[in-house]
């Protein structure tokens, strides 16, 4: 079975994100971008399939500029097999993301495709919803456990109340939730054999996808800023504080 | 146009986010409709009525609807879309699973997470787990929106008086089937609706400590969460976890112990109105958004405060 696994490129987890001075989005230029470390699972998981001996390809997509590549070789330097590059400048809605990784999907015919549940700078949490409403597949969101069995997965969630069970019929699109796994770091020889693995390079027009926006940004800003209030030394100067000055208790 | 909620609830009653979701609706138009897709769902969808703004429900009462698969519940929202201008869903892990499924089906760009309604068409919401609010204008001809709870005040549970109408089931799709739950079971709030919430984080250092926090709790009718740390760690289930792909939860009071305050924690809770945090290091980054801080051992800190607020409540 082939396993597609898309993945985008972000900035890194760890750095503060800063608003640009004119309000049009937040500052890119000279700050470290990563793999989205729910992709990061995603690959991670593929990758475990493939060593259990339930997957026999693993196959990176992402979309974007040039340096997205990196982002492709992160995956392909953690165990993937190849990439494939769909190379746009311009910034992708979540269902423009659907649509072109539908048609990867009937190019590409994988049993499953594992990916982030959400990436964590639009926070949309939609990608997978959609490509798999498009492919009219199964779906399971939000993944912590994932058994794959022939023509079925059964797949356990994270939802608000604990956990859910689903029977899936295969093949589906599967997002994942932060608990399903630790990725791995690449190693250094697998680094360097990950830059002889080859990614293929198509562009939106290639695949006969329009990708134009239907939501426009009109102005982003910093949230209100929660200034740091005072520090008290004991637990009765804390409830009196509470009670009568915050007025939330008692 | 009239605005459609999709409703959350368990077919006997409403999910509280549900009553944030109405009030959403309503700041976009008075003729709002619920959706209610379940099974054996009547009651639910008599309380749907119920709910002060709500007009009308549509009853879907049929077996693939009842454990809110969204590979059956999209193809109803896409088969009941004609005529609203707006279909809204709270941005629980139920709706943030079927609507963006919907959404596609109705070749619709979703809007997740809105915090803020500035019109018919453009919103707020948070981007950047909460570190930046984007404001967005969609063209899309029928808006699909996921709300964010914690922004919008619930609607009365009592003074609608919205008829229920049955709608025809759209059929299992008979791609996935429910098999089992694990519910966290509590006589406590629910987190997100939580007036008062108690978290704890690695420093808590194990689940066996959790109890201390829970007294608390008791004692001020309060929720119990977690950071993610916590979490993982196995102290706690994942329903705990308070964050920016956990829950996000905007209570009076949030009290964070052992909390370092990773953005990601932060992004789930600092919307909260006032913040106390309890931690040893001086220099966690929580403290820089709490209200009160108090650097102790929380070892010695939390069953003082505990003996405190038993003697002062």
């Amino acid at each position: 079975m082939k396993v597609l696994v898309p993945v985008k490129r972000v900035i890194d987890y760890n750095v503060k994100v800063r608003v640009k001075a004119d309000n049009s989005g937040v500052e890119l230029a000279n700050v470290k971008m990563a793999m989205n470390p729910f992709c990061e699972i995603a690959v991670e998981e593929a990758i475990r399939l493939k060593e259990a001996g339930g997957a026999d390809e693993i196959v990176v997509v992402s979309i974007g500029g040039k340096q997205t590549q990196e982002t492709i070789r992160t995956g392909l330097a953690m165990g993937a097999d190849r990439g494939i590059h769909i190379e746009t400048d311009d910034e992708v809605e979540p269902l423009g993301v659907a649509k072109l990784l539908q048609k990867v999907v009937e190019e590409e015919a994988p049993g499953v495709v594992i990916m982030g549940k959400q990436a964590i700078d639009g926070d949309n949490n939609q990608t997978g919803q959609m490509l798999s409403a498009l492919l009219n597949w199964s779906m399971a969101t939000f993944v912590s456990k994932l058994e794959i069995s022939g023509d079925e997965a059964s797949a356990t969630r994270e939802v608000d109340g604990g956990l859910e069970t689903i029977k899936l019929k295969m093949p589906a699109v599967v997002t994942v939730d932060l608990r399903l796994n630790e990725p791995r770091y690449a190693s250094l020889p697998n680094i360097m054999k990950a830059k002889k693995k080859p990614i293929d390079e198509k562009t939106p027009a290639d695949l006969g996808v329009d990708t134009a926006a239907r939501v426009k940004t009109l102005k982003v800003v910093e949230p209100p800023a929660r200034e740091a209030g005072v520090k008290v030394a004991s637990a009765a100067e804390l409830v009196e504080k509470l009670k009568n000055e915050a007025k939330v208790i008692g | 146009m009239s605005i459609l909620v999709v409703a959350e609830h368990d077919n006997a009653s409403i999910k509280p986010s549900t009553l944030n979701t109405v009030t959403a609706a309503a700041a976009l138009g008075d003729d709002v409709h619920m959706l209610v897709a379940g099974s054996g769902c009547q009651s639910a969808a008599d309380a749907a009525g119920a709910i002060a703004g709500v007009t009308k429900v549509l009853k879907a009462d049929s077996a693939e609807y009842e454990h809110g698969l969204a590979e059956n519940v999209a193809p109803l929202i896409k088969a009941v879309a004609d005529g609203y201008s707006h279909i809204l869903a709270p941005a629980t892990t139920f709706g943030k699973n079927v609507m963006p499924r919907a959404a596609a089906m109705l070749d619709t760009q979703q809007i997740s997470d809105v915090s803020g309604i500035e019109s018919a068409d453009t919103f707020e919401r948070p981007i950047y787990a909460g570190n930046a609010i984007a404001t967005v204008q969609s063209s899309d001809p029928i808006k699909l929106i996921t709300v964010r709870s914690t922004a919008f005040e619930p609607a009365a549970e009592q003074g609608g008086s919205g008829a229920v109408e049955d709608v025809a089931a759209t059929g299992d799709a008979g791609l996935s089937t429910f098999v089992g739950q694990e519910l966290t079971k509590s006589e406590r709030p629910e987190l997100t609706t939580a007036r008062i919430v108690i978290s704890g984080g690695r420093g808590m250092q194990s689940g066996d400590n959790f109890p201390m926090l829970e007294k608390i709790a008791d004692k001020l009718g309060a929720a119990v969460g977690a950071s993610r740390a916590a979490v993982d760690a196995g102290y706690v289930p994942n329903d705990y976890q308070v964050g920016q792909t956990g829950k996000v939860v905007a209570p009076d009071l949030y009290i964070a112990v052992g909390i370092s305050g990773a953005i990601q924690h932060l992004a789930g809770m600092k919307d909260s109105k006032v913040i106390v945090a309890i931690n040893k290091d001086d220099e966690a980054p929580i403290f820089q958004v709490a209200d009160y801080g108090w650097v102790a051992d929380l070892f010695e800190a939390v069953p003082e405060l505990d003996a405190e607020l038993e003697k002062s409540l």
